[in-house]
């Protein structure tokens, strides 16, 4: 629907590109439950959407921020977009192609461009394997690196993200979450990817670690061309190194706006101008709080029409029963609110 | 200040002393904090923070061990008393907030049976007596329709609510002091906004002095009125948040402040501190922070730097950052 | 082409520390589990060296003379040495017929523990891999196994198969292999729900690749803790089969087998034909059960290291 490409990066052309991409959990009734449900005890199946009708576009070479709080879909976006879950409904192109269409050779490498960088530096390296064979393992299986040489290859990856190559044959547990950071960061370069997912990559560091690997992330993008989706909840963060920023709430984006824009106009979207004066800042004045009313709905059981109406400040009656769509409200901008018509 | 300060640690020492060495997680920390103010301790992992704010209340097990200093609660040094008289105060004149609300809140109690036990335990004034009063640090904390929730179980309320319950279960005695572990650190933004505005209202309301531990500098920006920095089991700089943020003397408080992404201009390279945090087994003789500092000279590494008065607040440094202050 | 600053990294330790190092050391903290570890040690050294280090070769029958049966501890025997626990009903030494008995009884437990813990751990590895209705099947399978009483299951299959060493191994991997299959299936689903599998897909990693390069060998704790636990239950199981006279025959005897034999004379003071056995199947199972509570709990709060 959307494929309007922000100014800056106007000549390059989409890496990835997501169509009405949805995301149903349905929590089937077993054996019992169907019983039950016959006997009149009103039990349903669940659904849950985690991801309702996105559109995305990202152009090679810039980055995405797309930040949303608990519950609104982003980790489950980013891992559909990394290969790592089927998509319910909608459909992923990689460089103009639908990568459901793709096999053999083509779909491999597809998979491969595009890699994902996690969020638990301690549960996302293999406690029984040596960081040579994190990192090593699959250029090796892929062709990427011959037996011979690996060795020199794993060194090269390691010092790229500036871990000494002499340990590469510790163990996870003997690096501190700092260095395990980088160590997946060098497991996904290993495979010299173009796309990179960065789901919540640094929420688990510490401020000044996070420093670092944000000027690390920085400078293999510029020496990569490397593309990134960066998935955060830290506002602080995403608006430093993102691009563009993507506001989703409960599965759907509700704003999308290059984020000079966002920083020097402010947001559009209610939810996103919530989101954006909740964030504490380093301000020397001391701040009012005027918190969003009321608790994120459960995803089991959203709100009809817009997700956000119960909470808006600014709501009105449509709001209620209609669901707004996301559209282009200034070039480059886009945001689903029924107040821009 | 009139009044005397509601805690004052004096040269706290707390050191684990584990197969591997001592570990010296608190290593001479001194703070203080008055009635209805709110202390910031900052510090990353493996700062000692969270060990300082156990070690107030009596929480350090075997192998850790408090081996000096005075933590003085309106005159009482905590330190030196036994468990019967600190259990009398914990929960009941010193209370504690955790990270995680299952911590405080038992799973399979409702709400308003372990609000009421709190209150019981330490007043004897019946169960509907004490059952009002619950409801009534519902209502303090910001909990719509609490008697909705006093019927409760845990894992029936949301996260956020779970840490007000938690914030209500641990005011409900009008404490005199309480010390908050990163409770908002695993909360969504929104609810974190809204529990850090509520908890600095509840403070000055009722006057309760509050150390709020956290590893968010921007968290407590707003929230405290004074910041104590800790790295590597020290203080290394204290004074009122509005200087510490604006003109930090510290090289590790400038770098931290550094590193947050807002405080630099956009797109660029973030000013890092090099290196990590050195292992509490193995401390350096001079100053901790030396194998990073931008600053150090050879003065940094031959012995600990005692903490100085300087522009009104105290910094553990030799070479402080006064002339970009006072500019 | 600038690198992001190298970090001024406070070394991991000196030496390489393998997870087996790290476990083995915490393992040993506990003096109780190391000392039954070293008894475990001696036990098995005893078996293997029976034929070297007894007196008597209990079924040889040139080397047992009946007219020695039934000799209280102690006595000197007709040959060159004293039978220090004294003799059984059929003039066998008992310490000797002790050893082999041991040995024995240790053959089948481990044998049929490792047996059980391959199939077992197949079959529960499938069952995660496959998910969905196979699984459920597989898991009902188990279920099914496990809510029969060990003991009647073994006297069932032992009434079909017949005597002997291999149909008793047979009965008992029968029995154990059930838990084993819960323990896989259930941490191998722990497993591959954990970031660094996602990391494996991500990489193109195959799907078989990733269960046994990736997945099993972080099985392997739990898979340890119940591999020492269901060794001494077989141990117990087969001594309780033997005692029933179901066991093994009279020629290879087990501990079991031999406590069943000297039963008759417990009453007419004759004790130490029972009581001897009786003993060293007891220090076996204590100190395999102790080794395996130790492991359980050093293999755990590693969740939490």
């Amino acid at each position: 629907m959307i494929t309007t490409v922000p100014v800056a990066v106007a000549t390059a052309a989409p890496i990835i590109e997501v169509r009405g991409l949805s995301k149903r959990f349905v929590k089937r009734l077993d054996l019992a439950g169907r019983l039950a449900a016959r006997l009149g005890s009103g039990a349903v199946e669940e659904t849950v959407h985690a991801v309702d009708h996105v559109d995305l576009t990202l152009a090679k070479g810039e980055v995405v921020g797309l930040v949303g709080e608990s519950g609104c879909g982003k980790s489950t976006l980013g891992r559909m977009i990394a290969g790592l879950l089927p998509a319910t409904e909608g459909e992923i192109l990689f460089k103009g192609q639908a990568r459901a269409s793709l096999d053999g050779e083509e779909a491999r490498a597809a998979r491969l461009a595009v890699q994902m960088i996690f969020q638990d530096p301690y549960a996302s390296l293999n406690p029984r394997s040596r960081v040579e064979d994190i990192v090593g393992e699959a250029p090796l299986l892929h062709g990427l690196t011959t037996r011979k040489g690996a060795s020199d290859y794993v060194d090269s990856m390691l010092t790229r993200v500036g871990l000494d190559p002499d340990f590469k044959r510790r163990y996870p547990h003997q690096f501190s979450g700092g260095q395990r950071s980088r160590i997946g960061i060098a497991r996904a370069l290993a495979v010299k990817p173009e796309f990179l997912v960065c789901d919540e990559a640094i929420a688990a560091l510490d401020v000044s670690i996070q420093a670092q690997v944000i000027n690390l992330f920085m400078d293999l993008r510029r020496d990569f061309n490397l593309t990134y989706l960066f998935i955060s909840h830290d506002l602080g963060v995403v608006q430093h190194i993102a691009d563009r920023i993507a506001v989703m709430y409960l599965g759907r984006i509700v704003e999308m706006a290059p984020t000079d824009e966002l920083i020097a106009k402010g947001p559009n979207h209610p939810y996103a101008r919530a989101l954006l004066a909740e964030v504490p800042r380093l301000g020397r004045e001391k701040r009012k709080f005027r918190p969003v009313k009321g608790e994120i709905p459960s995803p089991l059981n959203p709100p009809s029409g817009c997700h956000f109406h119960p909470r808006c400040p600014v709501a009105v009656a449509r709001c209620s029963i209609e669901a707004p769509k996301l559209r282009v409200i200034a070039s480059g901008r886009h945001s689903a609110c029924h107040l821009n018509d | 200040m009139s009044a005397a300060p509601t805690l004052e640690v004096d040269n706290l020492k707390t050191h684990f002393f584990t197969k591997a060495g001592v570990v010296k997680a608190v290593d001479g920390v001194s703070f203080h904090v008055n009635a209805g103010e709110i202390l910031g301790l900052v510090g990353e992992s493996g700062s000692g923070k969270s060990i300082t704010g156990f070690s107030i209340l009596g929480l350090i097990d075997p192998p850790g061990l408090i081996v000096s200093g005075a933590i003085r609660f309106k005159g009482e040094d905590l330190a030196t008393l036994n468990e019967e008289r600190l259990r009398s105060l914990r929960g009941n004149r010193i209370s504690m907030i955790f990270q995680d609300p299952m911590m405080t809140l038992n799973p399979v109690l409702r709400i308003d049976t372990q609000m009421v036990e709190t209150v019981l335990a330490h007043e004897n004034i019946g169960r509907k007596a004490a059952l009002e009063r619950a409801r009534e640090a519902l209502a303090l904390v910001g909990i719509p329709a609490p008697e909705r929730r006093l019927v409760a179980y845990p894992h029936e309320l949301s996260g956020g609510m779970r840490q007000r319950v938690a914030i209500a279960i641990a005011f409900i005695n009008k404490p005199d002091l309480v010390i908050a572990d990163e409770p908002t650190t695993a909360l969504d933004v929104t609810i974190q906004a809204q529990i850090l505005f509520e908890a600095q209202e509840l403070c000055r309301k009722t006057g309760t002095a509050m150390v709020w531990i956290t590893h968010d500098l921007a968290v407590i920006a707003a929230l405290a009125d004074r910041i104590a920095v800790m790295y590597a089991g020290r203080v290394v700089e204290a004074g009122t948040a509005d200087e510490v943020i604006a003109h930090p003397l510290h090289p590790y408080t400038h770098g931290l402040l550094g590193s947050v992404p807002t405080r630099n201009q956009r797109g660029t390279r973030l000013t890092q501190i090099p290196g990590m945090t050195p292992s509490l087994l193995n401390l350096p003789d001079g100053c901790a922070f030396a194998a990073r500092c931008p600053r150090v000279a050879q003065q940094c590494c031959e012995q600990q730097i005692p903490s100085q008065q300087i522009l009104g607040r105290s910094v553990r440094c030799c070479k402080p950052l006064v002339a970009e202050a006072v500019a | 082409m600038s690198i992001a600053e190298a970090p001024i990294a406070a070394k991991p330790k000196a030496v390489v520390e393998t997870p087996f190092r790290r476990f083995a050391s915490e393992y040993l903290e506990s003096r109780v589990a190391a000392f039954a570890l070293g008894l475990m040690m001696v036990l098995i050294g005893l078996a293997v060296l029976a034929p070297w280090i007894t007196p008597q070769n209990p079924y040889d029958l040139a080397q047992v003379d009946v007219l020695d049966s039934r000799l209280p501890p102690g006595t000197k025997s007709s040959g060159n040495y004293t039978h220090w626990l004294g003799t059984d009903g059929a003039g066998r030494d008992l310490l000797s017929a002790m050893i082999y008995g041991l040995r024995i009884s240790l053959i089948v437990g481990v044998m049929s523990g490792l047996i059980a813990m391959i199939v077992g751990t197949a079959v529960g590895m499938t069952a995660a891999y496959t998910g969905g209705r196979v699984e459920n099947l597989i898991m009902r399978i188990v279920d099914l196994q496990l809510s029969f009483p060990a003991i009647l299951l073994a006297l069932m299959l032992i009434a079909v198969l017949g005597k002997g060493i291999d149909k008793i191994i047979i009965a008992l991997v029968t029995v154990q292999w059930a838990y084993y299959a819960r323990t896989v299936r259930g941490t191998a689903l722990v497993e591959a729900r954990k970031e660094y599998v996602e990391a494996a897909r991500c990489l193109g990693l195959s799907s078989p690749r990733i269960l046994f390069k990736h997945i099993l060998p972080n099985c392997i704790a739990p898979l340890i803790v119940v591999a020492t636990v269901q060794t001494a239950h077989a141990i117990a199981l087969e001594a309780t089969l033997s005692f029933l006279g179901v066991g093994l025959p009279q020629t290879e005897p087990s501990l079991g087998l031999l406590i069943s034999n000297g039963f008759e004379y417990m009453l007419s003071g004759k004790y130490w034909i029972s009581f001897f056995p009786g003993l060293v199947l007891l220090v076996t199972i204590v100190a395999i059960n102790l080794v395996g509570d130790q492991l359980r709990d050093v293999l755990n709060p590693r969740l939490k290291r």
